[in-house]
């Protein structure tokens, strides 16, 4: 067993510090939005260079897609972008970890695929078609993962209610009759 | 008590009976079968599903109430435990489920989420399970403790002894199943004179009917 | 009967695919355990497909998550993975905390530690039993489940609740530890080895059961990092990634135990590795309970996150502010507008939330990161050119929860 490394808290380096992704990074595709918040590091990287920054990031040695999610920023304060995407990346050597986002708009939100990269990116994405509705080129089998395929909308848009639109209450009702 | 006592009215019956034989009326007899061979078909879809297991594991051992026997296959069960919040995509499956077993059938609702929808106001979660199928006992709880569901099917028991007939005709209450809202509209016999008026005659008649069927009663 | 070939020609669309069999298996059947469907391609007793479905369970957390506050949505969090639902509390505050920045007493992080460690043995418990059950051996489960019951009693006496517990809150958790409670931890410790010991007396070596799990469901070192396999599953193809030890959260730091591994990658491994873990479980567990520190369990009024108890409340000025200032519906505490993820090692793999503050109480979005869709998207993969019968072994080994899997 190795020895415990560092928790995140401790390890992270400060803005200022050097930093060898961020340094390959800068170095391939100029100067990009780097921040680092209680520890973790995040990296907001345009959403055309998107597969190109996973892809180098994972030859660097993130080889753990932990997460692909989004989020809907209608309602955030001072937000300029729609769709955030975002994918955390993790290494099962080093044990670092790395958040990527790339932004996304309205109309026809669209990402490049990940699946060639990882394929645990194939129902994560499927899940972010379902929910958010952005389009992942290149996946392999986009379909609805959770919502029936007959669903419409996107419920974890915003501008979609909690409540639904009345699909929930939309069944036939068999009594006793009828069985 | 499961059967009536023994009959004995004068002149009533020329028979001798021996002790050891019971009279009583075949409804009965086929509830009390009924009532103490329930055989649950667990349509466990959440949390309430692992205490449904509690249920029938060793602690608290449903068989002591005979009705331990889960079957999978909703053609050989005829108490279905709706343990779970039913969503969006589930509920045609539920339906389907419900359809495929055979009569005579109940169906219990374990659960908050199953009952109401429970914490889960949300858009996939069908808000109660009874809008779609017929219910027979609610159990409250998220989720209800083993005991409350052993409660519940003893309460079904009780239920079935005391309604059931042998042809099925408790379940042939069409108006206990569709109008079960707060407001029933009541026909408007008792304050408009219709005996003039024979195009309201007609129509006071299809309402009565609407409400008492002679077909359900048999 | 063999066709001719001479009508494959006759109909050039018609591919060998046409003459497998299609099998459903599920939503509801007693081997998925919860709502699962797969669509198996057969080929007589052979497996040549499998199209796995989900969503019979999709019940829009990650909505009314952020419809809910911090405190609240704990609730929905033990509806996550009912199986382990402490581990689930553990997760989600361990994330808000991440959030608003906040250092747990030392008293509240071991305690947390002992019941997510609780949790995670009830968890495989009930996954092995499963697997066990699934395979023939009703026995082991009853075995399983009775333990299961006496871990609920514990839960029950802590907090009220014996499944749901919603026990963690921000900044603590609800209620201390009460002597009782380590009474019956401590009870639990003795007895729980015995059975653990019969539990593998009955199947380590059973005949049966091993034909049926050795050698079935293979999953490689690199597919299982690539299809982003984590837990139990991730270990027991040789990942040696534990975030207990990798990213020590809570207490573990201070803890010594063992992260338990295998090579194989097979469902007889991921047995082997969930039995372990119990014993290493139990381990930190013992050595937690010995070294509890004394001392508040909540963090202190002036942090201003977790409510003040009775005594600091009626009997400070600062304890009525920050009690009166939390219960308000307009004030509770302050939330950065920024986004962290924390994770922790649950159960069955990392479980961490990605939550993006606004400013309110509720987060703006409450993301998920659930084990049991990575390691349901695999199982196709797992289970071709299997047999039919293995899919259920496959299936339990998975540790599949279906309302982690919808959300």
């Amino acid at each position: 067993m190795s020895s415990p490394s560092d928790t995140l808290h401790e390890s992270s380096p400060a803005p200022t510090e050097a930093n060898p992704h961020r340094e390959a990074l800068e170095q391939a595709y100029g100067p990009l939005e780097y921040s680092v918040y209680r520890g973790q590091q995040r990296v907001v990287v345009p959403a055309e260079k998107s597969f190109d920054v996973l892809a180098l990031l994972k030859q660097r040695g993130f080889d753990l897609l932990v997460d692909v999610s989004c989020v809907d920023y209608l309602e955030y304060r001072g937000a300029t972008d729609r769709y955030g995407l975002i994918y955390l990346l993790a290494s099962t050597t080093s044990n670092e970890r790395l958040t990527v986002r790339a932004f996304v708009n309205d109309p026809e939100p669209a990402i490049a695929s990940v699946v060639p990269l990882w394929k645990a990116a194939n129902w994560l994405e499927r899940e972010v078609w379902d929910m958010f509705g952005i389009h992942f080129t290149g996946h392999p089998d986009l379909r609805r993962l959770v919502m029936p395929e007959a669903f419409t909308a996107h419920p974890l848009r915003k501008d979609y209610p909690l409540q639904g639109r009345g699909e929930r209450h939309n069944f036939p009702v068999i009594t006793r009759d009828h069985s | 008590m499961a059967l009536t006592q023994p009959v004995s009215q004068p002149g009533a019956s020329h028979l001798d009976l021996p002790e050891n034989v019971v009279v009583s009326r075949l409804d009965e007899l086929a509830s009390w079968c009924r009532k103490n061979s329930l055989w649950p078909m667990p349509f466990a879809t959440a949390c309430c599903g692992i205490e449904l297991m509690a249920t029938g594991a060793a602690k608290h051992d449903l068989a002591r109430f005979g009705a331990e026997v889960f079957r999978f296959s909703p053609r050989q069960c005829d108490l279905m435990i709706v343990a779970g919040r039913v969503v969006m995509k589930m509920l045609p499956v539920l339906q389907r489920i419900w359809q495929q077993m055979h009569e005579p059938k109940w169906c219990i609702s374990m659960g908050a989420c199953a009952s109401t929808g429970g914490v889960f106001d949300t858009y996939a979660v069908v808000q109660g399970i009874d809008r779609f199928i017929p219910v027979d006992m609610y159990v409250p709880g998220c989720p209800p403790r083993p005991e409350q569901l052993i409660q519940a099917i003893i309460d079904l028991q009780d239920k079935i002894q005391r309604e059931g007939t042998i042809t099925g005709r408790e379940f042939n209450t069409r108006q206990r199943q569709q109008r079960k809202r707060a407001l029933v509209e009541i026909p408007q016999l008792l304050t408009v004179d219709a005996s003039r008026n024979p195009n309201l005659q007609r129509q006071l008649a299809g309402s009565a009917r609407d409400l008492h069927d002679p077909s359900d009663l048999q | 009967m063999s066709i001719a070939p001479a009508e494959h020609e006759a109909h050039p669309e018609s591919r060998s695919e046409d003459y497998l069999w299609t099998l459903n298996f599920g939503p509801q059947h007693p081997a998925t355990h919860t709502t699962l469907r797969l669509v198996l391609k057969l080929e007589g007793e052979r497996v040549v497909d499998a199209d796995p479905e989900m969503g019979y369970l999709h019940s829009g957390f990650e909505k009314i998550g952020e419809h809910l506050t911090f405190n609240q949505y704990v609730t929905v969090t033990d509806r996550m993975n009912y199986i382990s639902p402490m581990a689930n509390n553990v997760a989600w505050h361990h994330a808000v905390e991440t959030l608003l920045g906040i250092e747990l007493t030392p008293r509240g992080s071991y305690i947390r530690t002992i019941i997510a460690e609780l949790a995670r043995i009830s968890d495989h418990l009930l996954c092995n039993g499963a697997v066990g059950l699934d395979t023939g051996a009703f026995t082991f489960f009853l075995y399983g489940f009775y333990q299961r019951e006496v871990i609920y009693d514990i839960f029950e006496t802590l907090c009220g609740a014996r499944f749901t517990n919603s026990y963690t809150r921000v900044g603590g958790v609800s209620q201390d530890f009460t002597p009782l409670v380590i009474e019956k931890i401590r009870s639990f410790l003795k007895t729980f080895p015995k059975t653990l010991d019969d539990m593998e007396r009955l199947l380590n070596r059973n005949r049966i059961f091993v034909d049926r799990t050795k050698g079935v469901g293979l999953l490689t070192k690199e597919e299982a990092i690539n299809r982003g396999a984590t837990g139990p599953v991730a270990r027991a193809s040789g990942v040696t990634r534990d975030l207990r030890r990798d990213e020590p959260y809570l207490a573990y730091a201070d803890l010594d135990f063992q992260v338990c591994c295998a090579s194989a990658g097979d469902c007889y491994a991921r047995y082997l590795v969930r039995m372990q873990e119990m014993r290493e479980s139990l381990k930190i567990v013992e050595q937690a309970l010995e070294n509890l520190p004394a001392g508040p369990v909540n963090v202190g009024i002036d942090q201003r996150t977790a409510l003040p108890n009775k005594k600091q409340v009626y009997s400070t000025i600062e304890g009525t502010i920050s009690h009166f200032e939390l219960a308000m519906s307009n004030r509770g505490f302050e939330v950065p507008c920024e986004e962290t993820y924390a994770a922790i090692e649950a159960p069955n793999g990392e479980l961490g939330f990605y939550i993006v503050g606004d400013g309110n109480d509720q987060a703006y979005r409450a993301r998920c990161r659930p084990p049991s869709v990575l390691h349901f998207a695999m199982f196709p993969h797992l289970i071709r050119g299997h047999t039919l019968s293995d899919v259920v072994a496959v299936l339990g080994s998975l540790n599949i929860i279906a309302a982690e899997l919808d959300r």
